[in-house]
């Protein structure tokens, strides 16, 4: 499944600032994940709880995801609008020669440690 | 009671592969190995046309195909009974998409001295193959004719990373509600650099043509980085 490679991935990077920085275990992490990034959220929450067992410092882990707005950026006219409303087509001149600002990320944040 | 601190990432999940993907083009620069990422949807023709190809470019190159699957041995042993090149194949355990990290155990399992061209037959999959950098020099995306002419709209970030976008199974055309027109302008609008070329392995349309595209890719490398 799709998020289960991004969770895996998402764990390590996480597992490995938990042993860099020495902490005991994390407790929470903020994950930013754009609109349009393709991700399910509650799939992700579902493949982020299996995962987790899975792990040294994150068992206890709860899982914050904050959606960031995906926002499109025409060429043709220079206005910017909602990506998920109107997509490919700009809104205001009806050119395609579009393309993603943001909306597509799948940042860790950070995440809270004791 | 210990104190609860946050620490700061801010880091995209696929930097990490980004920042590996670099140390790939660095080695591959360095040994002037041309790495090409074949995508497409699991059944679209990659391992035959693959074949058409290979056996066309042979002569010209030093061949070695990586073929990646979930699971099985069937591509690689196809590749390999087809076109006599070195081949290895490697199994994702399950992963939908290579990582960086797979993609150099892999180019290290095979060997690339002595090599000119490597091909990677990623996993079958439209959506997450894409945003997985692999390292490579080229992406060549394939579209197979039943599919549907609407696939680049569909999986916009596929087609976006595409180099060079081959529509497959021509041959059956006829009998689908397939349009060369409309399938051309939908990859377009995602992207307007990678070139459409139309073929059919059985019937041998348009191999030539990306063969030699494709072989073009290859030879301008190795020139650059200075190797006859």
């Amino acid at each position: 499944m799709h998020e289960l490679g991004i969770v895996l991935q998402v764990v390590e990077q996480a597992e490995d600032v938990a042993k860099q920085n020495q902490v005991q275990k994390v407790l929470r992490l903020t994950l930013e994940v754009g609109e349009v990034s393709g991700i399910v959220p509650n799939l992700f929450e579902d493949c982020f709880e299996w995962a987790k067992k899975r792990t040294e410092h994150l068992k206890e882990c709860t899982l914050n995801m904050v959606i960031l707005e995906a926002l499109t950026y025409c060429e043709d006219c220079g206005e910017t609008y909602r990506t998920v409303e109107f997509a490919k087509k700009c809104p205001h001149c009806g050119s395609y020669k579009t393309y993603l600002v943001t909306g597509n990320e799948i940042n860790i944040k950070d995440i809270e440690v004791v | 009671m210990d104190e609860v601190k946050i620490v700061e990432i801010k880091e995209d999940i696929v930097s990490r592969n980004n920042e590996q993907a670099k140390q790939i083009r660095a080695e591959l620069a360095d040994q002037k190995v041309f790495l090409l990422n074949v995508m497409s949807s699991p059944g679209s023709g990659k391992t035959t046309l693959l074949t058409a190809l290979i056996n066309r470019l042979k002569s010209r190159f030093s061949i070695g195909v990586i073929e990646a699957d979930i699971d099985s041995a069937v591509d690689a042993e196809t590749i390999a009974a087809k076109t006599g090149v070195k081949t290895i194949q490697m199994h994702t355990a399950g992963a939908c998409h290579i990582t960086c990290q797979m993609s150099w155990e892999a180019l290290c399992a095979l060997g690339i001295e002595g090599l000119d061209m490597v091909v990677l037959e990623n996993i079958g999959n439209l959506v997450c193959p894409a945003e997985f950098d692999t390292g490579a020099d080229a992406n060549l995306v394939l579209l197979s004719v039943p599919e549907g002419d609407d696939k680049p709209i569909k999986y916009p970030l596929m087609f976006e990373v595409a180099d060079i976008v081959a529509v497959t199974k021509t041959d059956v055309m006829p009998v689908f509600d397939f349009d060369k027109e409309r399938v051309s302008a939908n990859v377009k609008r995602r992207n307007d650099k990678a070139p459409v070329f139309f073929v059919s392995a059985p019937l041998g349309v348009g191999i030539e043509e990306l063969a030699d595209y494709i072989g073009d890719l290859v030879a301008g490398k190795m020139a650059k980085q200075g190797k006859k």
